[in-house]
């Protein structure tokens, strides 16, 4: 038996992503200059992945060997593209470079990695990423007629919710008091978000887009600490 | 410097006029120079409750449009001369209050006066909302009814969403609760909401139980605020809540039913 020639490892692989909003030589070459010397170091032979997704509506050609020379003439490595744009596809084909799916780009953004090296980076896109995860703090009593909605993160409420009232968040919302009002979690579809509240009490509760009203409630956790997930598309409530 | 407070609710009814006229003449009574403001434009209802409705001459709206000075509009109360009125207008609406005008106003009241009662109407609208913007303080009465405390919960979220002191994010208003026509024997039967119901719901601080009384009506149509008869329960709990508005501790009273004697209960009385 011979020696073994290779091992298939999995492996995570820290890029840019270049989001191209319009491209002329000049200007681009100008702004990248730029861009790389805030920290020549730092981007000093990265992998790069351009993305085409972003691009102006009413661009339809563009020449992707110069934008490739331009990146390689500052030491980038471009890698891959990511395009969705179907009157782009013919042009990254004769480039050699892969093209990316959806979801390996999406693997990509979401390392750690990735986000480590955000740090290191000022205003990238990266960096926004990871600011979408702030949670907001209400410490006062959400009053009938008030909404108040946490986005790109979680809500922490250190008080009541009355009957009347609205709080929404992107991620989970915990409220340490009791829930007469409504709580909407996850409302831009994030299935894993969940509702926790130390009194049960609220008119509707909502995780993604699927919904309860008090009716159901009354019959389980009624005035009890609970919490509120999705699990296959059904809504599971229960005591905490 | 004057301490602004405002008499609210959101739902209309339950008692703000009566309870600015007591909690007014009750600071006054206790040596403070207090002025209350009708800023119920159009409903003008607080110079009938005080008992000066005949010397109406010139209004809170007069000033506001510089047609009078601030002298001229003030009613000295006969019984307390610590005790002064500013009536609404009667034939105007709200919307001839203005933020500027009322900031006149009551920055010029706040350099003679220690109290200053804003009586607002009902609602959550215009005049509602210009008579607690400048508040330092707030009086939120409420019914021992479920309408009436849902009404009172949306007036606290505009206090703490609208006011001066939440727009400039300076210290909160200090919010109290004031429970009118609490009517023990009717909690005890189940037909309303008990003190705990509402502080539970409201979690505010309580400044008073006021009792359903029939002494309540007399006053009011006597013109006579009812804190000036010392023989009411309805009088003794506003005392009581004026107290505690200046940082005494009083026990509460009038929350219990009143056991009914034999006599009482053999002459089927109440």
């Amino acid at each position: 038996m011979s020696d073994t020639c290779f091992q298939l490892k999995g492996s995570v692989v820290t890029t840019f992503i270049l989001e191209l909003y319009t491209f002329s030589l000049s200007d681009f070459t100008l702004q990248l200059e730029d861009k790389i010397n805030q920290a020549p170091m730092f981007f000093k032979q990265s992998p790069v992945v351009i993305s085409l997704d972003k691009i102006t509506e009413n661009i339809t050609e563009i020449n992707l060997d110069e934008l490739l020379t331009a990146c390689r003439r500052f030491d980038l490595q471009p890698m891959a593209f990511k395009c969705s744009h179907k009157r782009f596809l013919d042009a990254i084909k004769a480039t050699g470079l892969t093209l990316l799916s959806e979801n390996a780009l999406r693997n990509l953004t979401n390392t750690p990695v990735a986000a480590e090296a955000s740090h290191n980076i000022k205003n990238t896109d990266v960096k926004e990423n990871t600011q979408l995860h702030k949670s907001k703090l209400i410490s006062r009593p959400v009053r009938s007629g008030q909404q108040i909605y946490a986005e790109g993160g979680d809500l922490i409420i250190l008080s009541q919710v009355s009957e009347g009232a609205e709080v929404l968040a992107d991620g989970n919302i915990h409220i340490y008091g009791t829930l007469r009002g409504r709580a909407l979690a996850g409302v831009k579809g994030n299935t894993n978000a969940r509702v926790f509240c130390t009194k049960m009490e609220a008119e509707l509760i909502s995780v993604a887009g699927h919904f309860m009203l008090s009716d159901s409630l009354r019959e389980k956790v009624w005035k009890q600490p609970a919490q509120v997930y999705l699990d296959e598309q059904i809504l599971h409530v229960e005591t905490v | 410097m004057a301490e602004i407070i405002v008499v609210t609710s959101g739902k209309g009814g339950v008692g703000k006029t009566t309870t600015s006229a007591a909690i007014g003449s009750g600071l006054a009574l206790r040596g403070h120079k207090t002025v209350i403001i009708d800023f119920d434009v159009g409903l003008r209802n607080l110079d009938l409750i005080m008992g000066c409705e005949r010397r109406v001459v010139y209004d809170f709206v007069n000033v506001l449009n510089d047609e009078a000075n601030l002298n001229q509009a003030l009613i000295k109360d006969k019984r307390n001369n610590l005790l002064f009125i500013l009536p609404a207008s009667q034939t105007r609406d709200k919307d001839a209050l203005t933020q500027e005008g009322v900031q006149k106003i009551l920055n010029e009241l706040a350099e003679s006066f220690d109290y200053i009662i804003c009586d607002s109407p009902a609602g959550i609208e215009k005049g509602a909302q210009m008579a607690l913007y400048f508040a330092d303080q707030a009086i939120v009465v409420t019914n021992p009814e479920v309408s009436s405390v849902r009404d009172s919960d949306r007036i606290l979220g505009i206090l703490q969403s609208k006011s001066l002191r939440a727009e400039t994010g300076a210290e909160p208003v200090k919010e109290h609760l004031l429970l009118t026509r609490y009517n023990p024997s009717r909690v005890a039967d189940g037909e309303m909401l008990s003190v705990a119901d509402v502080e539970d719901i409201l979690a505010i601080p309580l400044l008073g139980v006021i009792p359903e009384s029939e002494s309540v009506l007399k006053a009011s149509n006597l013109g006579e605020p009812v804190i000036f008869d010392e023989t009411a329960d309805a009088g003794q709990a506003y005392s009581d809540a004026v107290s505690r508005l200046l940082c005494e501790e009083v026990e509460f009273r009038f929350l219990e039913a009143e056991k009914k004697g034999l006599f009482k209960r053999l002459m089927g009385a109440r």
